[in-house]
């Protein structure tokens, strides 16, 4: 059965930057067709994971506090980004958040206060009622109320790109390949990291190792097909956003619940059971991220953290319970690493510690003397038991590769601007997203160049 | 309560909402999920009793199946309250027999039929007679009374067994006002179906937020409380001030009871519609059919009410008097062992809520 439609544009994705840009596309009258390559259940890419949408405001707003002006935004991008930024595109996406949030609202999205846990946000981020997900269901049925037409488990192979005009979208279908000509193209279908033949390129073979936290359809096939062709790309090739998650997470769409909070009030050591990284560097929401690396480089990309009975109840509790034990050489087997070396890497540890007062909840100085690498913060001996114990692995959020596009959406080719191609989301991020991450901004970038490109691309298919 | 698959089943998921919290704006059940990091039998079955079924947090869920975590709370919680309102029913084996079957509880209803009529033809004065009579020609008030005492009664006594269980089960504590006021509250607003942000529940069309469940539950309970209200009015004016049935159209016991009477059947009406649409997958879909068995139940008793004051002076009269106090009888005796119980659950685990919360 070939697929019948007369679309005027074609979104290529089914996450939140997708479902912007089809309302808005189809709010100004246009015909819109989403193909999605993930089945219903699982439809939404990344944004399925998400939970808030860091929003700039000038005072308190629907759930958001206090006020967060552009420039303090602004300044927040920059130290994640160490300036890795497209200036011109990020102020754009930052200003706009603003009045994005009311018309996510007006379109079906319900937010809530910050969550417990969180507190650190409820001044910067508006989070979800029911998460990401609940956001994707509230968007596809606005959308389809608009009459925007969803193909789930259509995949994208291939757009034949002539003379800078996309005039093809090549897409399989129920086991049959079909082929559309529609007047304008979004491609919102995300990052490649689902893709670990594609990690593993920038990062040997230790990247079959790691975890990929989101959705296993964001494989990269578009990507990579207008890459091929030319298209400009922005964002470091190899590199990619990676976290260190419990051991223990399923290999895809693990999501939040795989975070493991614990480290800075623990002892980290590889599978030889060494220490490589002092643990307690800085408060964990500014270090998660370096662990996936240091996670990364240790062999077999694995860690162990460990902690005592005192400090169980200092982190968000996480999906998998700790393994348990009542001394350190029980632990170290039932977590298959050397009992006698973590023995000994722990009283070495303990014997470093230093008398002073702690305090989990900020930089408390309590650090160890005398240890390579040292522990400067939080450092309190491992000694009361029962032991508990977690495996670390890297969990991949997203890549930095993208296209590039200018403050219009639209996709630069190697002659200029592609005429009927605009992208948003994950996919065109890298240009704003060089390097790090900051919360939400993955969702503010999603919906305003979502939106930009629903309007833009309307207007060229209404022409 | 014996440790069950259920409850361990339970336990899994509510500790993969609590790495999680994205819904807890949704209801009581996460902030309660979120104080604690352990949770015991005795919490899980108090979680069971504080979910309201509403569904928002299994379309929001990125967990639910085909991801192998398969996190399916409204249907975890539910199999959980079920069987803890079994297990602590008196006797447990009326529980486990009329939860799960709606053809037993309309046996129960025509086996209080054929009991009514027996006692109609014992009572019986000439046909003529008993019209001109009204119903207490049919029946006389004391032969009423006689049936109607125990019906009432000894469901209370059960009922009243099993709460001091599931009370002692759940750590409940001594009750003070402000546990009520709270509680009440919630109740008289049904704020857990409100889906967070007062648009209700996610029930009968996947993930839509709709009101109807809500308003028609309403419908119901008030409904429900109306013609209760009728009934106790009626007594207390036939014994404490001698004026017995019939009452005139502008009497406290008729307006009670033509409201009641209408909210309840339009209530039970639009409830089993919704039930129809519903996922049974989200619920306990071993009761499904004594859940629509009971939401009947309640529509027979309030239809024929409302009919037998409509043609309570025609020919038709005994017979529907027969059928209304039917149901009437089988309604009182099986809220032990049906989802009426429900009500009674709920009110003790949002007291117990409350207690917590106000510890805090």
């Amino acid at each position: 059965m070939a697929v019948q439609s007369d679309a005027d544009i074609v979104i290529i994705g089914g996450g939140n930057a997708a479902l912007c840009a089809a309302i808005t596309a189809a709010e100004a009258g246009a015909k819109v067709l989403i193909l999605e390559g993930a089945p219903k259940a699982y439809r939404g890419g990344n944004s399925r994971h998400t939970r808030n949408f860091r929003c700039m405001h000038q005072k308190p707003m629907s759930v958001l506090v206090d006020r967060y002006d552009a420039d303090e935004y602004y300044e927040d991008l920059l130290k994640v980004t160490g300036g890795k930024t497209d200036p011109e595109l990020a102020k754009l996406a930052i200003n706009a958040s603003e009045e994005c949030q009311p018309w996510m609202e007006a379109n079906g999205v319900r937010f809530q206060p910050s969550l417990s846990g969180t507190l650190s946000l409820a001044r910067t981020n508006a989070f979800f009622a029911g998460g990401g997900k609940a956001l994707v269901n509230a968007y596809y049925r606005t959308a389809q109320a608009l009459g925007v037409e969803v193909l789930y488990e259509a995949k994208v192979t291939h757009l034949s790109l002539e003379q800078n005009r996309v005039t093809a979208v090549e897409f399989s279908y129920q086991g049959e390949s079909h082929i559309l000509h529609p007047k304008a193209v979004i491609a919102a279908s995300g990052g490649f990291q689902a893709d670990t033949d594609w990690l593993a390129e920038a990062w040997g073979p230790a990247a079959k190792n790691f975890l990929i936290r989101g959705t296993p359809y964001n494989r990269g096939v578009v990507l990579k097909d207008l890459l091929d062709q030319g298209i400009q790309s922005v964002g470091d090739p190899t590199q990619c956003h990676a976290v260190a998650i419990d051991g223990r997470a399923p290999k895809f769409d693990g999501g939040i619940v795989t975070r493991l909070d614990c480290v800075p009030f623990s002892v980290v050591v590889n599978k030889n059971a060494e220490r490589f990284y002092d643990e307690g560097e800085d408060v964990w929401p500014k270090r998660y991220a370096i662990w996936g690396r240091l996670v990364a480089a240790q062999p077999d990309q694995i860690g162990y953290v460990i902690i005592d009975a005192k400090s169980l109840n200092l982190f968000m509790p996480s999906v998998f319970p700790p393994i348990k034990a009542d001394s350190i050489a029980e632990l170290a087997e039932k977590m298959g690493i050397p009992a006698e070396k973590l023995e000994s890497t722990i009283n070495e540890f303990n014997a470093a510690c230093t008398d002073g007062d702690f305090h989990p909840t900020e930089l408390d100085g309590l650090a160890t003397q005398g240890l390579t690498p040292p522990k400067t913060n939080w450092a309190r001996p491992i000694t009361e038991a029962p032991f508990y114990g977690y495996s670390l692995r890297t969990g991949v959020t997203f890549t930095y590769l993208g296209l590039k596009v200018d403050k219009t959406a639209q996709v630069q080719g190697p002659q200029g601007a592609v005429e009927n191609l605009w992208a948003a989301g994950e996919i065109m991020a890298g240009s704003i997203l060089g390097q790090g991450y900051l919360a939400g901004f993955g969702m503010t970038i999603g919906t305003v160049f979502g939106r930009i490109a629903g309007k833009e691309a309307a207007q060229y298919a209404n022409h | 309560m014996q440790i069950t698959k259920t409850i361990e089943e339970a336990r899994r998921q509510v500790e993969i909402c609590n790495a999680c919290r994205y819904c807890e704006s949704f209801c009581s059940v996460f902030p309660a999920i979120n104080r604690e990091r352990h949770f015991s039998d005795g919490d899980i079955t108090q979680l069971a009793n504080l979910c309201h079924n509403c569904r928002g947090c299994y379309y929001a869920c990125q967990y639910t199946e085909p991801h192998e975590f398969k996190v399916n709370i409204p249907k975890a919680m539910a199999e959980v309250r079920q069987e803890s309102w079994q297990d602590y029913a008196v006797p447990a084996m009326a529980a486990k027999t009329f939860h799960k079957s709606g053809v037993l509880m309309a046996l129960a209803v025509i086996a209080a039929l054929a009991f009514i009529l027996l006692l109609f033809q014992n009572a019986a004065p000439a046909a003529g007679e008993a019209q001109a009579a009204g119903f207490y020609g049919v029946l006389p008030h004391n032969a009423m009374i006689a049936v109607f005492i125990p019906a009432f009664f000894l469901p209370i006594i059960s009922i009243a067994i099993s709460l001091r269980r599931y009370w002692k089960s759940i750590g409940g504590e001594r009750l003070r006002l402000a546990h009520f006021t709270n509680a009440l509250g919630s109740v008289a607003k049904l704020k857990d179906l409100s889906g967070g942000q007062g648009e209700g529940c996610n029930f009968e069309d996947e993930d839509r937020f709709s009101n109807a469940r809500r308003w028609s539950h309403q419908a119901i309970m008030y409904g429900f409380l109306l013609c209760f209200a009728s009934t106790s009015v009626a007594t207390i004016m036939h014994y404490f001030f001698n004026m017995p049935a019939p009452y005139p159209l502008f009497s406290l016991p008729k307006l009670l009871g033509i409201t009641g009477g209408v909210i309840l059947s339009l209530g039970t009406l639009s409830m089993a519609s919704l039930k129809l649409r519903a996922d049974k997958n989200l619920g306990d879909a071993r009761v499904w059919g004594g859940e629509m068995g009971f939401v009947l139940l309640l529509f027979v008793v309030s239809t024929t009410g409302l009919a037998l004051y409509m043609l309570g002076s025609t020919g038709a009269m005994p017979a529907l008097l027969a059928i209304h106090l039917a149901s009437v009888l089988a309604f009182f005796l099986l809220t032990p062992f049906s989802k009426m119980i429900h009500g009674f659950y709920r009110l003790a685990s949002l007291l117990r809520d409350a207690q917590i919360k106000a510890k805090l």
